[in-house]
């Protein structure tokens, strides 16, 4: 009974119940798409990763997770070093440098080499660099930019030419020559990382326990264990943005429903005050105004959902940014809401309840 | 006029109702007994306190002094939860205005009187017979705005006597109603004190209806003046 009086209540005013889910699912879906684009964005970054074709990643003392930048290490520790300990076959030394904020950016490597760990590159259109002012971008890249073989891009202040572009998920968005990049950014001879491939997997462990003995102070990670660990919670911007945004999610259902029922418990008074009458106690009030509040709230996280896909199918249409749809976060988006809208019941219901039946009888 | 089995034992009643600075005087040593199975009449000028003592008896609002006993509740000594519990299984209301919820049907607004009252799972084999003394059987899935003032208080009646309360308070049943549905209501309140036994009180402005009551008491400035 008491959802069928909020549902009529619901019902007899449509246009505050519509205007109050549509508010309280703003912020739903706004916190869905930004953990939708992380997610599509870190798992794109993971794939990428693996797309290198190699078995470890070694990175100099001192670096951290993801800030890819600078070029501490003395790249012939490649060559006379991490190329003649047993079992690797391959090692290849990268300089990364992030353009544009793009996450895995741009990477200068040799390209030979890179192909013949990763099992060749893929060129869409064009080919290899020729020239040391040449890149080579991938397709998400390309589309973004419209670039196509011959186009001028300028990147880190330097006029690049685009020579190939090449099928995306591997490694960068953008690769260019290793030694033009050294040279761009004043590291002539020094790299950013080293990824070495193995004559077979399953000497990974015994490689990589015999390098940290070592390289005590290095970071060695498997590529297993690097793909892990791209992870929302590892990127601190990232996860300190998303709690901005719920956040701001949390206030909104707070004060979208604060004030809905507000203006619903003065427009209703004397209602209540019939239902004081009929013997309503102040908690059967209290509850009828907090279960439309979860109705609205519950009515705004679906209509939230319901919106992150029409963003999600406008972003996958017109910004080539993957971005997914993580029904894991549907339940926790549910709960925030529900959580506001309880508190923003608070006030209103107890102001409800606490309504003198004579007063509120005589209300008009 | 003193009655030790009176279903409603009034003595010394005063309500006074602080506005601003100034104390209003509503009741001022007010005695009233009515007994069980009794229909009483209650007329008076405006503003001699009526609807105070029907508020006090049903309720709504705690005596300032005097003492009050409503079916073996002593009011004096009740809390806001004890008052809520009196009005939902004790008394039951009719007002002037109506008063059903406008959103739900007429049904509705009945089965929310029941709901209240934790009543809903019990059947009720006698209240459709109720629904067909009252006329209104046809009348129960439209909501208050398409029904007439006389079928809107002939729901508020059904709605006040679902819960088969001791006492039944009508405050101007009829003041809203023309004389046909005026003469309808106060024949279904005869019939109900008849039929049932249903102890009723009843304001109102107009010397005919009063006489549907077994007694009439007259009220002024806060005290009742005259039995009849
Ligand atoms: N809630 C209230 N607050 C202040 N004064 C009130 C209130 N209710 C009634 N009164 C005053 O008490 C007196 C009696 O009112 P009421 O019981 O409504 O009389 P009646 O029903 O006989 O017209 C009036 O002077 C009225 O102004
Ligand atoms: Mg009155």
């Amino acid at each position: 009974m008491t959802g069928k009086l909020v549902l009529e209540n619901l019902k007899h005013r449509p246009m505050r119940s519509l205007l109050s889910t549509l508010l309280i699912g703003v912020p739903v879906t706004l916190i869905l798409t930004l953990v939708g684009l992380s997610h599509g964005m870190i798992n794109d970054s993971a794939r990428r990763t693996q797309g290198i074709g190699a078995h470890i990643i070694v990175r100099p003392p001192g670096s951290s997770f993801l800030s890819l930048s600078g070029a501490p290490l003395d790249q012939r520790i490649v060559d006379n070093f991490f190329a003649r300990q047993p079992h690797v076959q391959l090692a290849v030394g990268v300089v990364n440098q992030p353009v544009e904020g793009i996450f895995l950016g741009l990477t200068g490597v040799d390209l030979e080499k890179f192909s013949q760990m990763s099992g060749g590159v893929e060129y869409l259109e064009g080919g290899p660099f020729r020239a040391s002012d040449d890149v080579i971008v991938d397709d998400y890249y390309a589309s973004q930019h419209h670039l196509h073989p011959g186009d001028a891009v300028r990147l880190l202040n330097t006029t690049w030419r685009v020579s190939g572009v090449f099928r995306g998920g591997k490694l960068a968005h953008i690769i260019v020559p290793i030694d033009s990049l050294q040279q761009k950014i004043s590291s002539t001879g020094k790299i950013s990382q080293i990824y070495l491939k193995l004559d077979n997997p399953a000497n990974i462990p015994a490689v990589m326990q015999d390098l940290k003995k070592r390289l005590p102070d290095y970071q060695i990670y498997s590529m297993q264990e690097m793909t892990a660990l791209y992870n929302v919670n590892n990127v601190p911007l990232l996860s300190g943005f998303i709690g901005v945004v719920i956040g701001v999610g949390v206030v909104i259902g707070f004060l979208v429903v604060s004030l809905s029922m507000y203006m619903a418990v003065l427009q209703r008074t004397r209602e209540i005050g019939i239902l004081k009458s009929l013997g309503a106690s102040n908690g059967f009030i209290l509850r009828m105004i907090w279960v439309e509040a979860l109705a609205l709230g519950a009515g705004g996280t679906l209509l939230g959902i319901g919106m992150s896909f029409g963003a999600w199918g406008l972003i996958a249409a017109f910004v080539p940014i993957p971005v997914e749809i993580v029904t894991s976060w549907w339940p926790i988006a549910a709960g925030i809401t529900l959580a506001g809208a309880s508190f923003g019941a608070l006030y209103p219901g107890l102001r409800a309840a606490r309504h003198d039946p004579i007063e509120a009888l005589a209300y008009e | 006029m003193s009655n030790a089995q009176g279903i409603i034992e009034v003595r010394e009643l005063r309500k006074v109702y602080r506005v601003g600075s100034v104390d209003v005087l509503a009741l001022r040593g007010l005695d009233l007994t009515v007994n069980a199975g009794e229909f009483l009449s209650i007329v008076g000028p405006s503003g001699s306190g009526k609807s105070t003592l029907f508020h006090i008896i049903g309720g709504l609002t705690p005596p300032t002094s005097g003492h009050v006993r409503v079916a073996d509740h002593d009011l004096a000594s009740l809390t806001d939860a004890g008052r809520t519990r009196l009005r939902k299984q004790t008394v039951g209301f009719v007002f002037q205005k109506f008063n059903l919820l406008p959103n739900l049907t007429a049904r509705d607004n009945i089965a929310v009187a029941r709901h209240i009252a934790g009543m809903d799972q019990k059947p009720d084999p006698q209240f459709e017979e109720i629904l067909r003394l009252l006329g209104i059987a046809s009348r129960l899935d439209h909501k208050p705005n398409a029904l007439s003032g006389g079928e809107q208080q002939r729901i508020a009646i059904a709605r006040a006597i679902v819960n088969r309360p001791a006492i039944l308070l009508a405050d101007e049943p009829t003041g809203n109603l023309d004389s046909e549905n005026s003469c309808a209501v106060l024949g279904i309140l005869r019939n109900l004190n008849e039929r049932l036994g249903q102890t009723i009180l009843m304001i109102t402005h107009n010397p005919e209806a009063a006489v549907y009551g077994h007694h009439t008491v007259h009220m002024r400035d806060g005290k009742i003046i005259e039995r009849t």
